[in-house]
C-alpha cells in the first residue's frame, strides 16, 4: 500500500519522479514513468496493474511493439486527414472522430510504453491514401482496421511479456470494434468469420506497402 | 478418473448457478482508460501469481507466467479444469450461452429484417466457437464442459438488444481477461481469434442501440472470471 501512496503522490507531481531519479532503483523509476505516463492517460485512480518492478523488455516485445506502433501510426495519419477529407457526416462524422481518438491514444501509449521498456520508438512515416469520395474513405477504413485486427491477432502468440500481451489484446479488441462498427457503415457484413483469420508480418507490412512514401 | 471428471463439471456450473464464485468486484482503473504504461509496470516475475494459485498448470511455473496485467485472485478458470483446459472450459461454459441465448432471441420472434440476420450471424458464430472450443479441448485430452440449462428474459426487441450487448461485451472482456493466463500459444492464437470476434458483436449490437462502440475508451479492459460468472449466473437455471 506505501507504494500506491508514494506513486500516487509523484503523480500528481510528476516532476519528482525527475529528481528523485538519481540514486535509484531503474525500476522504480520506470515505475514512476508509467505513472507519469497514467497521468497522462487519465488514470483518476492508481491502477491494480501498478506494481512493483518493471521487468527489462525482451528485444522481440520492442520489435513488436514497434510494429504495431507503425501501424497505429498509419491508421491515426488516415483519420486525422479523413476528419476533413472523407467528406463525411451525421453518423459516419462521429465515428471518424472516434477512431481518430482511440488511435491517436494507441499511437500515444505505444511509443511512451516502447520507452518506458528502454527501446527506441519508430518515428512516423510518411503516407499517403489514395480515395476521392466518402465511399473511398471507408472502404480502405475497413481494410485498414482489418488488416490491423489480423495482425496483432497474428503476431500476439510471439510476446514475451504478459503485460505486452495484455496491452495488445486491450489494443486489438478496440481495432476489432473499429472494423465492425466501418463495415457496417459500408453495408457489410460486421463480423465475416466465426474466427478472425491473422496475417504475419510480411503479409501486412505487404499490405500496407502503398501507404508509405519512400 | 471419470468420476473427478464428473465432479469438477457439476461444481463448476453448481457453482454458477449457486451463486457461490467470489463475488470480489472486477478491479479496474477509474476513467475507463488504462494506459499501456500501466499494464506494463505490472509485476513481473515477482507476483505472488495468486490468479494462477489454484492451477497447476503443465510447466508448474509460477514465476514469468506469473503477471497477468494486474488481474487479481478473482481471476481463476480452476473450477473449469486445469490451466488452459480450465480456461477453454470457461470460455466454452460463456459460448454455450452465448449461443443458447441467441437460439432462443431466434424463435422469440421479436426481430425481423436485418436485425434478424445479424442475430442470425452472431447466434452461427457462438454456435461455431462452442464447436471449435469442444474439439480443441477433446484435442487436448480434456472433458469438455457440460452445456448449461440456461433461461433468459426475452421481452422486447430493446431490451434483448440490450441484453446481447451486454453478454457480448462482457464475453470480449472475459476473454481478455483470460488471454495473459494462457500458456500454448496455439491455445492463445485461437483464444484472440474469438476474442476479436466478440468485440465485432459487441461493437455491431452497440450501433444498433445508438450506444459508442467503445465504452472503455480507446483501452479495452478485461474482466476477471470470478465477474464475468456472477455477471451470468441469473442465466443458469
Amino acid at each position: 500500500m506505501n507504494e500506491l501512496k508514494t506513486a500516487n503522490t509523484e503523480m500528481v507531481h510528476p516532476e519528482l519522479a525527475q529528481v528523485e531519479f538519481d540514486g535509484q532503483e531503474r525500476s522504480d523509476f520506470l515505475l514512476k514513468g508509467a505513472m507519469a505516463a497514467g497521468a497522462i492517460f487519465g488514470l483518476g485512480a492508481i491502477s491494480p496493474f501498478v506494481r512493483n518492478a518493471v521487468a527489462k523488455a525482451d528485444m522481440g516485445d520492442i520489435e513488436i511493439l514497434n510494429y504495431a506502433l507503425t501501424l497505429e501510426y498509419l491508421e491515426s495519419a488516415f483519420y486525422k486527414e479523413g476528419l476533413t477529407r472523407a467528406g463525411a457526416s451525421g453518423s459516419l462524422k462521429e465515428l471518424i472522430n472516434t477512431i481518430s481518438t482511440d488511435e491517436d491514444a494507441h499511437v500515444k501509449a505505444l511509443t511512451e510504453t516502447i520507452k518506458s521498456l528502454g527501446g527506441k520508438p519508430v518515428k512516423a512515416p510518411k503516407v499517403k491514401f489514395e480515395y476521392s469520395d466518402t465511399a473511398g474513405f471507408t472502404a480502405l477504413a475497413e481494410t485498414l482496421e482489418n488488416t490491423g485486427v489480423s495482425a496483432y491477432n497474428g503476431v500476439a502468440p510471439e510476446i514475451k511479456s504478459k503485460d505486452v500481451l495484455a496491452a495488445a489484446g486491450s489494443i486489438v479488441q478496440v481495432e476489432a470494434r473499429h472494423a465492425a462498427a466501418i463495415a457496417l457503415q459500408n453495408g457489410n457484413s460486421p463480423s465475416p468469420d466465426a474466427f478472425d483469420p491473422t496475417l504475419t508480418q510480411a503479409q501486412v507490412l505487404k499490405a500496407v506497402q502503398p501507404f508509405l512514401v519512400k | 478418473m471419470p468420476e473427478v471428471e464428473d465432479e469438477t463439471e457439476v461444481t463448476a456450473i453448481e457453482k454458477v448457478k449457486n451463486g457461490s464464485v467470489s463475488r470480489r468486484k472486477l478491479l479496474s482503473a477509474a476513467g475507463g482508460t488504462v494506459a499501456l504504461g500501466a499494464f506494463l509496470a505490472a509485476c513481473g516475475s515477482d507476483d505472488d501469481s495468486s490468479s494462477n494459485s489454484n492451477d497447476t498448470t503443465a510447466s508448474g511455473s509460477t514465476g514469468s507466467t506469473g503477471s497477468t496485467g494486474g488481474m487479481g485472485e478473482d481471476n481463476s478458470t480452476a473450477m473449469f479444469g486445469e490451466g488452459d483446459l480450465g480456461i477453454m472450459n470457461y470460455a466454452l461454459t460463456l459460448e454455450y450461452l452465448e449461443a443458447a441465448f441467441y437460439a432462443d432471441v431466434i424463435k422469440s420472434k421479436l426481430f425481423k429484417g436485418s436485425d434478424l440476420e445479424a442475430i442470425k450471424l452472431f447466434g452461427s458464430q457462438e454456435a461455431d466457437h462452442v464447436v471449435a472450443l469442444t474439439d480443441a479441448v477433446k484435442k487436448a485430452g480434456g472433458k469438455p464442459a457440460p452445456k448449461p440449462k440456461t433461461e433468459f428474459p426475452l421481452n422486447s426487441a430493446k431490451q434483448v438488444l440490450k441484453l446481447a450487448s451486454t453478454v457480448e461485451n462482457l464475453g470480449a472482456s472475459a476473454y481478455l481477461g483470460q488471454a495473459p493466463r494462457i500458456m500454448s500459444p496455439d491455445v492463445l492464437a485461437a483464444a484472440l481469434s474469438i476474442h476479436s470476434v466478440e468485440a465485432r458483436h459487441a461493437a455491431a449490437l452497440n450501433t444498433l442501440l445508438g450506444k459508442t462502440i467503445v465504452p472503455d475508451g480507446p483501452f479495452a479492459r478485461p474482466a476477471e472470471a470470478g465477474m464475468v460468472l456472477n455477471a451470468v449466473q441469473p442465466f443458469i437455471v
